[in-house]
């Protein structure tokens, strides 16, 4: 049981070769993560998954659970179980976080089923308090005036929420002091589970301090070129990216 | 807990009964009209309507009068839609009906009128909330009733033949007086051939706790609506007055052109809410106007769904000090609709203050157009009024424009304009559509967010349906 990515190859609408060939496995129970410099690919490689259309798929494949998923939707695909905590998250003016989160939910159930409406503001407040979220919060629309570490605070109680198979945290770090990081990473860490996979996407090893990773992938100029254990972070974060350019040579 | 959270509550009974599904709306009846004043309109058709009525000599004279106005003025086109030109009158049936008088119980009520209505929910809706219903199906109303301690407490709530008949010392005085005869071509075609609509009137210091509501229903082809209300408000009297408006699909257009007229004496208050749903080939030109006295207020909450062409700018003549007039409204044009809304603030005294905030959703290839108009003289002096318009488009092909008039002279008052326009944008959509959410549904949540702030105004009843009523629209317009 696992995500699995085979030779993904996408491009943009213009024809631009963005991924060209990525290959990456992520069982339920662990921890991926994949680091590299701007420009990678990294972020397009969540955003090809989850079914961006400002994207064009040209070859490979991902299943989920041995399913593919390029058929999908991207709201099928949500609710088939990936979720992807946006590096910008959107701005819904008007709509409440919880009527936010309460239709995300509610569009899993079948047809005719309601939400619990008690049990519902049980768990998210719940959720909000571990993330340390002040109640008004709930009235607040999605993301507007959010500062950015409350826009990624929201992505994570969505995804606690929402309890998908497999979560994709693209930047998950950028904008956050080191107090909001420790929140974000103990939310993290309280939905890892054996019955998920995880996938963090990330330019700096700082994150991966608080959250530890099974694996590391790094990726440059749309493959992955390098897979190890935690270590390989650690090496990143001494020797920088540069060494890439040399492998890359070699 | 937020308002969110609480309407996300609302008890199950309140919902049931306002859960009326208004794709439902789409049916229509076999005609049995013991009364057909044929196609076409002449002066002849006037006195046939007055015969079957039964009215006063004054009524038609007023009616022949209007059909001469009718028949002077020219069509707006020089700044209206061209689409008007498209109504054709002489196909036009301008009287209907079964010759019996309204009902004041559901169970006396024709068969198939009844479950028209309940196929609309409206018995339902009024055992849940509402202080009396008059149900109008085609030219007259086949259900009218109000509470009883309403009645004991002196206020009247009748279709408008019955006002100018019974009433006519509290009716004629006021009646073509917010709106006269020669406002426009359509207040004068609705003053020629009106029929329907509703009398009421609340006596000194009388307060409603619950709305009153009428609903408008056309179940004939070939046919128009001139339903004519007249609502008075009498010292220190409340009323909050609700009107739905459903009408089936037909393959030629239907007209539906009414005159609304509030009066609010001196310190009275009345709120008139509107949420319409009509089809999409009806032409809803319809003419609203309060006037508020000395400290008086009047709130027009109009929601505008559905029509080919809706032309309807609610007005308030603030005539007394410190009179109040507010204007909330929310326009959805979807494909093949053009809603030309907006609404006019005549200030006629010192110290009034007026409100307007308007919002527009065109979707698809749907067009949306704000009108407005404030009129403040220089004689007068601390003043005010607020604007604002808001438009929302959902994909390349909407329009929207906004034709904002403020004639403000002088210069002890105080206005404010605001206005913008935004786009659903592809990025927000992919967002919500990453947390499970349909596109169409999706969509819906964002409409229903640009208008959030208005929805509150209404009824927390009607701002369910309305909610769901977005829901319907929005499903239907995802390609």
């Amino acid at each position: 049981m696992s995500l699995h990515i085979q030779d993904l190859r996408a491009t943009l609408e213009d024809g631009t070769e963005i991924l060209k060939g990525v290959t990456l496995d992520i069982p339920k129970g662990e921890v991926h993560a994949i680091m590299g410099p701007n420009g990678s690919g990294k972020s397009t490689l969540s955003k090809v998954i989850a079914g961006h259309e400002g994207y064009v798929v040209t070859g490979g494949s991902v299943t989920l659970d041995d399913e593919e998923i390029f058929g999908m939707s991207i709201d099928e695909r949500s609710r088939a179980g990936i979720f992807l905590a946006f590096q910008y998250p959107s701005e819904v003016p008007g709509v409440s976080n919880a009527n936010f989160i309460r239709a995300a939910l509610q569009a899993r159930l079948p047809q005719g089923e309601e939400i619990d409406a008690v049990a519902y503001y049980k768990k998210l407040y719940a959720k909000m308090d571990l993330l340390e979220m002040d109640r008004k919060f709930t009235g607040r629309a999605v993301n507007e005036g959010f500062s950015g570490g409350e826009k990624k605070r929201n992505e994570i109680l969505q995804m606690m929420m929402l309890e998908p198979k497999y979560c994709i945290l693209d930047e998950t770090d950028s904008g956050l002091d080191i107090d909001a990081l420790k929140i974000v990473a103990k939310g993290v860490n309280a939905m890892r589970s054996r019955d998920r996979g995880m996938l963090l996407i990330t330019h700096y090893q700082r994150l991966l301090d608080y959250i530890k990773p099974d694996h590391v992938h790094v990726m440059a100029e749309g493959r992955i070129v390098r897979s190890g254990g935690p270590e390989l972070a650690l090496e990143l974060e001494k020797h920088g990216y540069d060494f890439l350019k040399e492998a890359a040579l070699a | 807990m937020s308002y969110e959270d609480a309407t996300a509550l609302l008890d199950e009974e309140t919902h049931d009964a306002i859960n009326v599904d208004r794709t439902k709306g789409d049916f229509t009846f076999p005609e049995r009209h013991k009364f057909d004043a044929g196609y076409g309109l002449s002066s002849k058709t006037i006195d046939y309507i007055c015969d079957v009525k039964g009215e006063p000599q004054w009524v038609r004279e007023f009616r022949h009068k209007a059909l001469e106005v009718f028949e002077s003025k020219p069509m707006p086109t020089n700044w209206a839609t061209k689409d008007l030109d498209n109504i054709k009158f002489d196909e036009i049936r301008y009287y209907l009906s079964d010759g019996e008088k309204p009902k004041r119980s559901w169970d006396e009520v024709p068969p198939e009128v009844l479950e028209t209505f309940e196929r609309l929910g409206i018995p339902e809706q009024e055992r849940a909330f509402l202080a009396g219903v008059e149900a109008q199906y085609d030219s007259e109303a086949a259900y009218s009733n109000m509470k009883e301690e309403l009645t004991k407490q002196g206020v009247v709530f009748v279709n408008s033949t019955e006002g100018l008949k019974e009433y006519e010392e509290i009716f004629r005085p006021w009646f073509g007086k917010v709106i006269p005869t020669g406002d426009n071509k359509f207040s004068a075609l609705n003053s020629a051939v009106f029929s329907g609509g509703s009398f009421i009137y609340v006596p000194k210091g009388v307060k409603l706790k619950q709305p009153l509501q009428a609903y408008f229903r056309i179940n004939s082809e070939n046919f128009g609506q001139f339903e004519r209300t007249l609502i008075i408000a009498d010292e220190g009297a409340e009323l909050m007055y609700m009107e739905g408006c459903t009408a089936p699909k037909f393959e030629t257009a239907t007209l539906h052109s009414a005159v609304v007229e509030l009066v609010a004496l001196k310190g009275a208050k009345i709120q008139y809410v509107t949420v319409q749903n009509w089809s999409s080939n009806v032409f809803n030109l319809v003419t609203k106007r309060g006037l508020a006295m000395e400290d008086a207020e009047v709130r027009w909450i109009d929601c505008n769904i559905g029509s080919r062409l809706t032309m309807k700018y609610p007005g308030v003549i603030m005539k007394g000090r410190r009179a109040r007039g507010e204007v909330i409204s929310i326009a959805l044009a979807n494909t093949g609709q053009h809603q030309d809304t907006g609404a006019k603030m005549i200030h006629a005294a010192d110290e009034t203050t007026s409100n307007i905030v308007s919002k527009s959703i065109s979707v698809g290839e749907g067009r949306a157009t704000y009108r407005g108009q404030v009129h403040i003289p220089k004689h007068l002096k601390g003043c005010k009024n607020n604007t604002e318009c808001d438009a929302l488009l959902i994909n390349s092909h909407s329009r929207t424009d906004t034709y904002p008039a403020i004639t403000v002279k002088g210069n002890r008052h105080a206005t404010q304009h605001e206005a913008s326009v935004s786009q659903v944008s592809e990025e927000m959509l992919f967002y919500m559509q990453q947390r499970g959410i349909s596109e169409g549904a999706a969509m819906s949540l964002a409409v229903n967010g640009f208008i959030n702030d208005l929805v509150r105004e209404f009824p927390m009843e009607y701002s369910v349906e309305l909610k769901r009523l977005i829901d319907l629209e929005m499903e239907g317009s995802v390609g």
